[in-house]
């Protein structure tokens, strides 16, 4: 493991611990809860207007909300007798800042394999 | 350049890169195909890869390791989940202990290469999806390790690229 994560992840991702980042990983890693973002992408709803969606419970359907909401995924909010969930972008924001990092080194790869391709053609790499 | 286009998905923790390079699409293949190409581009010049095992054939494995400044070593494997050769090629890639045991816990990446004849070139679209945030920041380093080297003088080689 290189030693110097954590002065790694300060620089990078601005403090998210890995707590954070686990939990963050954790809301998306369930195909209920993406379609869940992608609506939430387009409109806010009602719990029980997203739990109408889908073929579970209202409670499983909270239940994933609250997964999301501990990820700082989405933001509920208590509207008279609904509640409102909507996305809260900075948790998508941090998943970008992580896939542009991530980015970077798949650019880097393809750097290296054009210079070794390069170099059946007889060019210096 | 070679690289054509990036589309980053966050809510799906993926991406897609594609690259079109002026080779074959047989050529591109072998730079996966083969363990002495392949080692020569997967880790950073300062995680250099070395591959033990590469079983380059659906349901395959590959084992590797890449070794750091130190000496030190993170051990790696693929498991090939889809092989049609030329043009395209799947695998999960996670983390290992030094008895090549996979460490569960550090989560798997799942790679999708596709390459396709454009007009004599050959364009690679490479989709990535992460499944857990461990394997995410210890690539993450890795590819930062070598960050610093460009930093300090490989920069020509990338543009002239």
């Amino acid at each position: 493991m290189p030693p110097d994560r954590l002065t790694y992840n300060q620089m990078v991702v601005d403090e998210v611990s890995d707590a954070d980042l686990d939990r963050l990983f954790q809301a998306f890693a369930d195909t209920t809860r993406r379609d869940i973002v992608s609506r939430l992408l387009r409109n806010e709803h009602s719990v029980s207007s997203l739990a109408a969606h889908y073929s579970m419970s209202f409670a499983a359907v909270q239940k994933h909300v609250a997964i999301l909401e501990r990820a700082s995924v989405v933001s509920k909010e208590k509207r008279g007798r609904e509640q409102i969930v909507r996305i809260h972008l900075v948790g998508i924001e941090r998943a970008r800042a992580l896939l542009a990092e991530y980015e970077t080194i798949w650019r880097r790869r393809v750097d290296r394999i054009a210079d070794i391709l390069a170099e059946d053609q007889g060019e210096p790499s | 350049m070679s690289v054509i286009s990036t589309t980053q998905n966050p809510d799906r923790l993926n991406f897609t890169i594609v690259a079109e390079f002026d080779a074959t699409v047989d050529r591109v293949w072998q730079i996966w195909a083969d363990p002495r190409q392949l080692e020569r581009w997967w880790g950073p010049p300062t995680w250099p890869a070395t591959f033990d095992t590469h079983e380059f054939v659906e349901g395959g494995k590959a084992l590797y390791y890449m070794t750091g400044p130190d000496g030190e070593k993170a051990r790696g494997w693929w498991r090939i989940t889809s092989l049609d050769a030329p043009s395209s090629l799947s695998f999960d890639d996670g983390f290992a202990d030094d008895d090549w045991n996979p460490i569960d816990n550090l989560g798997v990446t799942k790679t999708a290469v596709t390459l396709e004849d454009v007009d004599g070139r050959t364009r690679m679209t490479t989709v990535a999806t992460f499944v857990s945030a461990e394997q995410m920041n210890t690539l993450i380093e890795m590819g930062m390790e070598e960050g610093m080297s460009l930093a300090m003088g490989q920069i020509d080689a990338v543009l002239a690229g």
